[in-house]
């Protein structure tokens, strides 16, 4: 392991990176509320267990509800929850592919290496940003 | 850069950091935590739904595992607030002064959370719900 060039603030991707990951930090909170408070009007409190409650939390798609009790899932799954769904994989997805960059990086020096560890994550962020769309859409 | 130096392992354990190095590597491993938990739910739940296929089963009671849950209920909490805890001193540096009060207070916060957590797991385990 030897320490970072890390580069002054600008448009370069450290810096843009390090700002997303504090921001993208900020939004996992205010979705994890929206989700956990959508969850207890759809009748949590009785009707789920703390299991399911996390899994909508954290992902809020109807599948994610199936085994509960409430009665009508249906209305949950619309519009404005596949944008969240979006949002919860994207922010996550690159939130946490970026961290394992910078781990990675840590951990190996020579530059040719680097250079192939960040194709390999853009490569799988890619992937994964497809993937998303179409879980969502296809749910 | 005059910082570029090599650290082996060794060297590395020996190294007395103290609360700010814990805090830096329980939020690097509860980050890989996380990364090798999605990445195991989504792989066996797409293989368990489109194929229904026997080690897509076996991975999902890996994860279902309580001992994993324990470990996975650390990293979410432990990196939220760390999280949190970098957030706040990186966008107002000026708390930076209290970094050492913040640090304690953080397991302040995570103990008594992450302790009712484990409790209440560990006993619907033993009781058997």
């Amino acid at each position: 392991m030897r320490t970072r060039k890390v580069p002054h603030p600008g448009w370069n991707l450290e810096y843009l990176m390090f700002l997303f990951t504090r921001l993208s930090g900020l939004a996992f909170f205010l979705l994890a509320v929206v989700g956990m408070t959508a969850a207890l009007i759809m009748g949590a409190r009785y009707q789920m267990d703390l299991g399911t409650l996390m899994r909508w939390t954290f992902f809020p798609n109807a599948n994610h509800v199936l085994d509960s009790n409430i009665p009508n899932v249906d209305i949950w799954a619309n519009g404005f929850w596949q944008i969240m769904q979006f949002l919860v994989i994207f922010f996550g997805g690159t939130h946490g592919l970026n961290g394992l960059r910078v781990v990675l990086e840590d951990y190996v020096s020579r530059p040719f290496w680097q250079i192939v560890i960040k194709l390999l994550i853009f490569v799988l962020w890619v992937f994964m940003i497809l993937v998303a769309v179409f879980v969502v859409l296809a749910s | 850069m005059a910082l570029d130096r090599k650290v082996g392992f060794f060297q590395g354990l020996r190294y007395k950091g103290g609360g700010p190095m814990l805090a830096w590597i329980l939020h690097r491993i509860s980050g890989l935590g996380m990364i090798v938990f999605v990445s195991l739910h989504v792989i066996a739940s797409f293989f368990t739904q489109e194929m229904g296929s026997d080690w897509a089963i076996a991975i999902n009671t890996i994860y279902e595992s309580v001992y994993f849950q324990l470990f996975i209920v650390f990293s979410v909490l432990y990196h939220g607030i760390n999280g949190m805890r970098i957030i706040i001193l990186d966008l107002w540096p000026r708390m930076l002064e209290y970094q050492k009060e913040v640090t304690w207070l953080q397991w302040l916060i995570i103990i008594p959370m992450y302790g009712l957590t484990i409790f209440i797991m560990i006993q619907r385990l033993i009781t058997g719900e």
